[in-house]
C-alpha cells in the first residue's frame, strides 16, 4: 500500500512541478501530502486548515493522510523518515520525541521563515536542534493536571485544593458521599502517567537543577524525594480506594466521559480533554472544570505545561516552496481562527496575534490564570530533557493498581531510561 | 510405514547416482530461486546478525558489540517474559492436544450434524486473530463485559479477567486455546481416519472396552498427529505475539509480557539495534526448544 502511495505521490508530484513551473502569479499552486494522526480532532482541524487553504488556492491540491497515534505513529513516522517516504508536511511532538526522529538529517529549517517571527521562543526551544528551528505549532499549549466535576463539588460543598493534603481531604468526603472519586483509565496505559508527570512542577519547586542534573545521569527518581513524590501520589490514591471499579480496564475516552457527566470527580489528564469533551459530550462542557496538580505546600502552586505538537516538513518534499507556504498559513493567526472554530479553544496560543473566543469552556477560563501575570507554571520534564523512559506507562500502572510499590516503581524506571541515554548518545550514562 | 518408505527412496537415490549429472534441468534454472531467497531471506537474516551489535537509530548505526545481549538480559521484565512465553506455550500446546483429540474422537464418531459441528469448531481458526483479541477484550471487561454479567447473574462475582496480574496471561492462553483448538482437532480427525479398522476388531475381539480402545489403540496409533499438534502450537506459543497485543499489550504493567512482546516494545521505543538482538535471542531460544522437543517426538514415532 505504500508503494502505490509513493508511486502515487511521484506522480501527483511532477505533474505539481509541471503545473508551478507554467503559473506566474504569486498564488501557489501544486500538491501536497499531509500526514496527521487520527484523533477526531487531528483530522477535523486539518481538514478545515485544508479547505480554507486550498479555497485561497484553487490550484492547490492537499492531501491527508492518517496515522495512529502512541507508539505505532512513532513507528510509521520513523519509518517513512528513514525510507524517504515521508509525507510533504507531517504532525509529530515537540520536545523529547522530536530529538529522536534525527531533525537535522530530515528536516526542512525553517528558522528564517517570515511566520516563525510571530512564534513564541518558548515553543521554539522545544522544536530546535543544532541552532535551526524545525517546527511550527500544530494546537495551543496544554498543561497537565486534574479535571474535576463542577457539580460534584458544589453538591458537596468542596474548594479547589491547593495542596496533596487538600486533595486527599477532597477525595474522602466525595467517597463518603458513595461517589468515585479518582478515574483512572489504565486500559490506555498512556493515561497512567499523568500523575507522575503533571507533578513536574512541584519537583521543580523543590529542586530547581533537577532537569539539568537528570539529564546528566546525577539525578534519579528513586533517590529525589520531590521526584518520587509523583509516584507516591498514584500509590496514595489506589491504597486509599479512591478509583473507580473498572480502572484497570477503562480507557481515556471513558474517563472524559466519567469526569464530564459525574460519574466520578478527578480525572488527571492533559487540558487537550477539553476538545474531546466539546466534541463529544457538548452539553456536559460546562460541567468539568480543572486545576493544576497540588504539591505539598500551597504557597507554590503552580501548573506543568505541555508545549503543543508541531508542524514539521519533511527534507525530502519535491514542493518546499508550497509546503512552507501551507505551514506558515497554519502558523498565522488566521490558522487559529480556523482551528477556533473547527475543534473550539482548547489552551493559549503560542503564536502572536492568536486569539482565544470570549466564550472559553470552564476547564480552560480554570487553566488561563496560570499562564497569566502572577500565574505560576513549568514544563513538563520532557520539555526540558530529551530523556523520557518507554517503560513509564506500564510501571505507573503496576504502581497505580499496587502491584508495585511507589519505590520499586521509580528505581525501575531510572533503569529504562538508561537505554534512552545511550541511544540518544549522551554524556555520563 | 513411513520409515519403509522413506529408506526405499533412498535405496533408489543410491541406484540412481551416476544418473545425477545428467538431470535434464541445468543447475542455473535453480538461479531464480536462489536470488528470490537470498534477497529477501538470507540477507535480512545476515544484516540483523550485525545490527544485533550496534546501537541503530535506523538513520546510523555504531557497532557496539555485545552490549545489546547484555542490555537485553539485564531487561528487568525479560526473565518474567521469558517465564510467560514458556508457560504460555505449555499451556495452549498441552490444552489443545487434550482438547483437540477428545473433541476429534467425539467428530470421528456417529453424532449428529458432524460436518456442521465439524465446521462449527474449525471456524475461529479463520478469524483475524486481533478481532478474536478485541472481541474478547470487550468480554472480558471486569464490570461491563458478558462474562462477567454473566456469572453475576448466577450470583457469583467475576474476575478481572485481563486485569489482574495473576490471571491476565491465563486468559489470554484460554482465548488462544478457543482460537486455536479447531487446527489441532482437523489434524487430529485426519489422524484417527488413517487408523486401520482392524485394530479395532482384533481389541473387540479380545474383548476390550471403550476406554480401553483409546488409550491402547487410538492413542499410540495417532502419535504422528499428536506430534505435529505439540509442534506446531508450541512453536506457536513461544512466538506468540498478535493475541496477546491486541488483548493487554503486556499488561497490566509487566504481567502478562512475552518474549515476544518485550521485544516489540523495544522496537516501538526506537531501540532498534536492542529489538533485533531480541529477535536473535528469540531464534535461538526457539531453536533450543524445539529442535529436541521433535527430536524426542519423532523418535518415539520411529519406535512404534
Amino acid at each position: 500500500m505504500t508503494k502505490t502511495k509513493l508511486i502515487a505521490l511521484m506522480g501527483a508530484s511532477t505533474l505539481g512541478l509541471m503545473l508551478s513551473a507554467s503559473a506566474v502569479s504569486a498564488q501557489q499552486s501544486g500538491n501536497l501530502t499531509f500526514l496527521i494522526d487520527n484523533g477526531p480532532q487531528s483530522v477535523a482541524v486539518a481538514e478545515a486548515w485544508v479547505a480554507a487553504y486550498t479555497e485561497q488556492n484553487p490550484d492547490v491540491t492537499i492531501d491527508i493522510e492518517v496515522r495512529p497515534g502512541g507508539g505505532e505513529g512513532d513507528n510509521i513516522v520513523k519509518t517513512r523518515l528513514a525510507t524517504g517516504a515521508m509525507a510533504d508536511v507531517f504532525f509529530y511532538n515537540s520536545g523529547s520525541l522530536f530529538q529522536a526522529i534525527n531533525p537535522t538529517q530530515n528536516l526542512l529549517p525553517v528558522t528564517n521563515e517570515p511566520w516563525q517571527a510571530g512564534i513564541q521562543e518558548s515553543f521554539k526551544s522545544v522544536v530546535s536542534a543544532g541552532g535551526e528551528v524545525y517546527g511550527t505549532p500544530f494546537a495551543p499549549a496544554m498543561g497537565g493536571g486534574i479535571f474535576y466535576n463542577r457539580p460534584i463539588y458544589e453538591e458537596l460543598g468542596l474548594e479547589i485544593p491547593k495542596t496533596w493534603d487538600e486533595f486527599m481531604a477532597n477525595n474522602e468526603k466525595i467517597k463518603a458521599a458513595g461517589k468515585t472519586a479518582v478515574i483512572q483509565t489504565y486500559g490506555e496505559t498512556w493515561t497512567s502517567q499523568l500523575f507522575v508527570l503533571a507533578d513536574f512542577f512541584n519537583v521543580l519547586a523543590a529542586e530547581p537543577d533537577f532537569a539539568e542534573k537528570f539529564t546528566a545521569n546525577e539525578a534519579k527518581f528513586a533517590t529525589s524525594p520531590a521526584a518520587l513524590r509523583g509516584f507516591e501520589k498514584l500509590q496514595e490514591v489506589y491504597e486509599a480506594g479512591y478509583l473507580n471499579a473498572d480502572f484497570g480496564a477503562a480507557t481515556y475516552p471513558d474517563g472524559l466521559r466519567m469526569v464530564a457527566t459525574g460519574e466520578g470527580a478527578h480525572y488527571p489528564m492533559l487540558t487537550f480533554g477539553i476538545g474531546a469533551i466539546a466534541e463529544t459530550l457538548p452539553d456536559n462542557l460546562q460541567d468539568v472544570g480543572f486545576f493544576a496538580q497540588p504539591g505539598d505546600s500551597a504557597e507554590s502552586n503552580g501548573l506543568t505545561t505541555w508545549m503543543p505538537d508541531s508542524i514539521y516538513i519533511a527534507k525530502t518534499t519535491a514542493n518546499p516552496d508550497l509546503a512552507k507556504a501551507f505551514v506558515g498559513f497554519i502558523g498565522s493567526p488566521e490558522g487559529c481562527d480556523i482551528r477556533n472554530e473547527a475543534v473550539g479553544a482548547t489552551g493559549p496560543y503560542m503564536i502572536e496575534g492568536c486569539t482565544l473566543p470570549d466564550d472559553v469552556p470552564p476547564a480552560l477560563a480554570d487553566m488561563l490564570p496560570y499562564f497569566q501575570e502572577g500565574g505560576q507554571n513549568a514544563p513538563a520534564l520532557e520539555f526540558l530533557s530529551p530523556v523520557k523512559g518507554p517503560a513509564l506507562e506500564q510501571i505507573t500502572v503496576e504502581v497505580g493498581s499496587g502491584i508495585r510499590p511507589a519505590a520499586d516503581g521509580a528505581a525501575l524506571y531510572d533503569e529504562d531510561v538508561k537505554k534512552q541515554a545511550q541511544q540518544l548518545g549522551l554524556a555520563g550514562w | 510405514m513411513a520409515v519403509s518408505s522413506i529408506a526405499g527412496v533412498s535405496d533408489v537415490a543410491a541406484a540412481n547416482r551416476p544418473m545425477r549429472s545428467r538431470s535434464p534441468y541445468p543447475g542455473w534454472f535453480f538461479l531464480p530461486a536462489a536470488i528470490i531467497y537470498s534477497v529477501l531471506f538470507l540477507a535480512p537474516t545476515f544484516a540483523s546478525l550485525y545490527f544485533s551489535l550496534t546501537r541503530w537509530t535506523l538513520f546510523d548505526s555504531t557497532f557496539i558489540g555485545l552490549d545489546n545481549f547484555v542490555q537485553f538480559f539485564r531487561e528487568p521484565f525479560l526473565v518474567q517474559g521469558l517465564v510467560n512465553t514458556v508457560i504460555y506455550a505449555v499451556v495452549t500446546s498441552s490444552l489443545k492436544v487434550v482438547i483437540g483429540m477428545l473433541l476429534a474422537v467425539m467428530l470421528t464418531s456417529q453424532i449428529m450434524a458432524r460436518g456442521y459441528l465439524r465446521s462449527v469448531i474449525f471456524f475461529p481458526v479463520l478469524v483475524s486473530t486481533v478481532g478474536v483479541g478485541i472481541t474478547f477484550t470487550v468480554l472480558m471487561h471486569p464490570t461491563a463485559g458478558a462474562i462477567n454479567q454473566g456469572l453475576a447473574l448466577i450470583g457469583i462475582k467475576g474476575p478481572g479477567w485481563l486485569v489482574d496480574p495473576k490471571l491476565a496471561l491465563y486468559s489470554v492462553a484460554l482465548v488462544d486455546v478457543w482460537k486455536g483448538v479447531g487446527l489441532a482437532t482437523v489434524i487430529y480427525i485426519a489422524g484417527l481416519v488413517a487408523i486401520p479398522r482392524d485394530y479395532y476388531e482384533a481389541a473387540r475381539i479380545d474383548g476390550a472396552t471403550p476406554l480401553q480402545n483409546f488409550f491402547y489403540v487410538t492413542l499410540p496409533l495417532c502419535r504422528p498427529a499428536t506430534a505435529t499438534v505439540i509442534t506446531l502450537s508450541f512453536i506457536g506459543g513461544l512466538r506468540t505475539f498478535d493475541l496477546i497485543w491486541a488483548m493487554t499489550k503486556g499488561g497490566p504493567g509487566f504481567a502478562s509480557d512475552t518474549v515476544a512482546s518485550v521485544i516489540y516494545k523495544q522496537y516501538q521505543a526506537g531501540f532498534y539495534g536492542l529489538s533485533t538482538a531480541g529477535n536473535v535471542v528469540l531464534f535461538i531460544l526457539i531453536a533450543v526448544l524445539v529442535v529436541p522437543l521433535t527430536m524426542f517426538l519423532n523418535r518415539k514415532q520411529g519406535h512404534e
